[in-house]
């Protein structure tokens, strides 16, 4: 009984942490139509600055927050000088991404070597609490918090926003969106950036639980395919959804079956797109 | 092509130097990378049918060439023989590129280059993570390479000769899809999916096939590969290689007949030159990549040409030709 509630946790904690990757991947992608090879890069490299930002001794929460802003600031440099100019090319776009994320792994491994890092859980999210005479370990529970925190704040500005009302205009109608005065172009940073930065807290906090280590980019991103694909491009609840999901099923996988971990990772991402090929929450596009 | 032609001429001479290659070139550790230009140059010919001719842009297919190159492996080293374990490794290929052909074209675009990853990575999963079936990051030996025709491949020139004749086979195959109503037809669900479905031609069918025609060459590929380096590891499977191929495809040119060939001679002799010099191969293939879309879209062999000719003109006249700017896209 144990064993599964100890999975079960960690299965929700790995799917927080899965929606602050997928959520930006699944804006990008599904918004701005960019299929954003680069997506992993971001969380490693966003967990690397996290880790060195501990390392001088900053609060667990600042550098969580500093790393995002120095993401966001590389992303919309990415957008703003490269990807810009090839908007609507979608090879050119995949191949731009997948170089930039062959830089940054050769980059870190270049700066950090090829130990992995782990940081320390930080003081105050250390331990367990008890509830009805079971643990849970804090640190799991902070990360589940944070993601369903992040997921309402997203919801209410793409849905309940003028920002939200632009971007959907842009995205619907780009020329027309244009022509009552909203800067389409500088949405899209925003955006770009916006997911930037949310893989790279996504990182910070998966720091102290998977840690850091070269080839962690080219493994969180065909989580971040796999959920986007279950959920449906463009689809919030869907990256939520489908984050979830492949959290247990990656957990329990590893714990039931741990040679098939991976063959059972994609036997939904099969099964959805046979049935349904847009995606548990997806719309289908004309 | 009549046989007067430069075409003829040119191709005739790089038969000609093809064939003598061990000759003149000596050293076996040349003669080995000729060897692995060529079985590069059969993935780039494989890949080209879905990414220059079909509009689908693939990015599993290391996960295929492993795919063959494993099944070998794990066959030769439980005692089978030869042809048992390279029947099986194209038969497991063709049934693996199938298995991704159906699920990959419930989309194209950016959809069926996102399916293809995640396929390919599941197997790089596999190969790295099934360490009881694959033997993890330590990969698998093999001890012999095969005799053929009572010649033993051992040799670097054997070896390289035999890789030579599927080479061949594979340039001539693919000339004959180029030519043949099949291939045309690959090309127009490229052009006009569509308008093909409306005039009667079943789009989907014609790309599966396509993909299998993709699939069976990355397979024969992935055999010469194991036999060539008679070691495979889960490294092969990653995105890196696949990517590799990629680049050996647009960087010659894509939807060309020799562009591949091209291409993969260039990204062999490079990784060969670079890693010489420093361990920074992956930055390298970066560099290139953003370089590559940035300037010349077009890929390396006509971006070059553009931009030597928009060099000669600064050099030649004050003022350039509208025509040769860099900003000017080929496409």
């Amino acid at each position: 009984m144990n064993l599964w509630l100890t999975l079960a946790v960690n299965s929700i904690a790995l799917g927080g942490l899965l929606f602050l990757l997928s959520a930006g991947f699944s804006l990008i992608f599904g918004l701005m139509r960019i299929p954003n090879l680069m997506h992993g890069s971001f969380f490693m490299l966003g967990a690397y600055f996290g880790v060195t930002f501990l390392d001088r001794g900053m609060n667990f929460w600042l550098a969580a927050i500093a790393s995002g802003f120095a993401m966001a600031l590389i992303g919309a440099m990415v957008e703003r000088f490269f990807l810009k100019r090839l908007s609507g090319q979608e090879l050119p776009q995949v191949l731009l991404t997948l170089g930039f994320s062959f830089i940054i792994a050769d980059l870190c491994l270049l700066i950090w070597t090829g130990d992995p890092w782990q940081p320390t859980t930080p003081a105050h999210l250390r331990g367990a609490v008890q509830a009805a005479g079971m643990f849970f370990p804090i640190y799991r529970l902070v990360i589940v918090g944070v993601a369903v925190v992040i997921a309402i704040a997203l919801w209410l500005m793409v849905d309940w926003t003028r920002l939200g009302a632009m971007i959907r205009a842009g995205v619907d109608d780009a020329p027309i969106a244009r022509m009552v005065g909203i800067k389409v172009s500088q949405l899209f940073t925003l955006i770009f950036a916006l997911g930037a930065a949310l893989a790279a807290f996504g990182g910070v906090m998966g720091a102290p639980y998977l840690s850091v280590y070269p080839g962690l980019d080219a493994e969180m991103l065909p989580l971040a395919l796999i959920v986007v694909i279950l959920g449906g491009t463009g689809s919030l609840l869907g990256a939520l959804v489908g984050s979830f999901l492949i959290g247990f099923l990656y957990n329990f996988g590893q714990a039931l079956f741990p040679d098939l971990a991976y063959v059972i990772l994609f036997l939904p991402m099969v099964l959805v797109l046979v049935l349904r090929p847009q995606g548990l929450f997806g719309k289908v596009v004309p | 092509m009549s046989l007067r032609s430069p075409r003829f001429a040119a191709l005739a001479i790089s038969i000609l130097l093809l064939l003598t290659l061990p000759a003149w070139v000596g050293n076996p550790y040349y003669i080995n990378i000729a060897s692995q230009i060529l079985f590069w140059a059969v993935v780039a010919l494989a890949l080209n049918v879905l990414v220059g001719y079909a509009g689908l842009v693939s990015l599993g297919h290391a996960g295929l060439f492993g795919m063959a190159g494993y099944t070998a492996g794990l066959l030769l080293q439980a005692g089978h023989g030869h042809l048992v374990a390279d029947i099986a490794a194209i038969v497991a290929t063709l049934l693996t590129s199938a298995i991704f052909a159906i699920l990959s074209l419930r989309s194209t675009g950016i959809g069926f280059l996102m399916i293809t990853l995640a396929l390919g990575q599941i197997l790089w999963g596999i190969a790295y993570r099934w360490a009881s079936l694959t033997n993890g990051d330590n990969g698998v030996n093999i001890t012999t390479r095969p005799e053929f025709l009572g010649i033993n491949l051992a040799n670097a020139s054997a070896f390289y000769y035999a890789t030579l004749v599927v080479f061949g086979l594979a340039v001539i195959s693919m000339a004959v899809f180029v030519r043949s109503p099949f291939g045309a037809s690959v090309r127009g669900t490229r052009d006009q999916a569509r308008r093909m479905n409306a005039l009667g031609y079943n789009v989907w069918l014609i790309r599966f096939m396509a993909f299998l025609i993709s699939g069976f060459w990355t397979g024969v590929a992935g055999l010469l590969f194991v036999y060539y380096n008679q070691f495979i590891s889960p490294q092969v499977m990653a995105l890196q290689t696949s990517a590799e191929v990629l680049l050996m495809v647009i960087s010659g040119g894509t939807g060309t007949l020799l562009g591949p060939v091209v291409g993969a001679a260039i990204v062999v002799i490079m990784k060969n030159v670079v890693s010489a010099y420093i361990e920074r191969w992956n930055l390298v293939l970066g560099v290139i990549f953003v370089a590559i879309i940035s300037f010349m879209p077009e890929g390396l062999v006509p971006g070059t040409a553009r931009l030597w000719r928009y060099g000669w003109h600064r050099l030649t006249s004050r003022k350039p030709s509208a025509g040769d700017k860099p900003g000017d896209r080929a496409q």
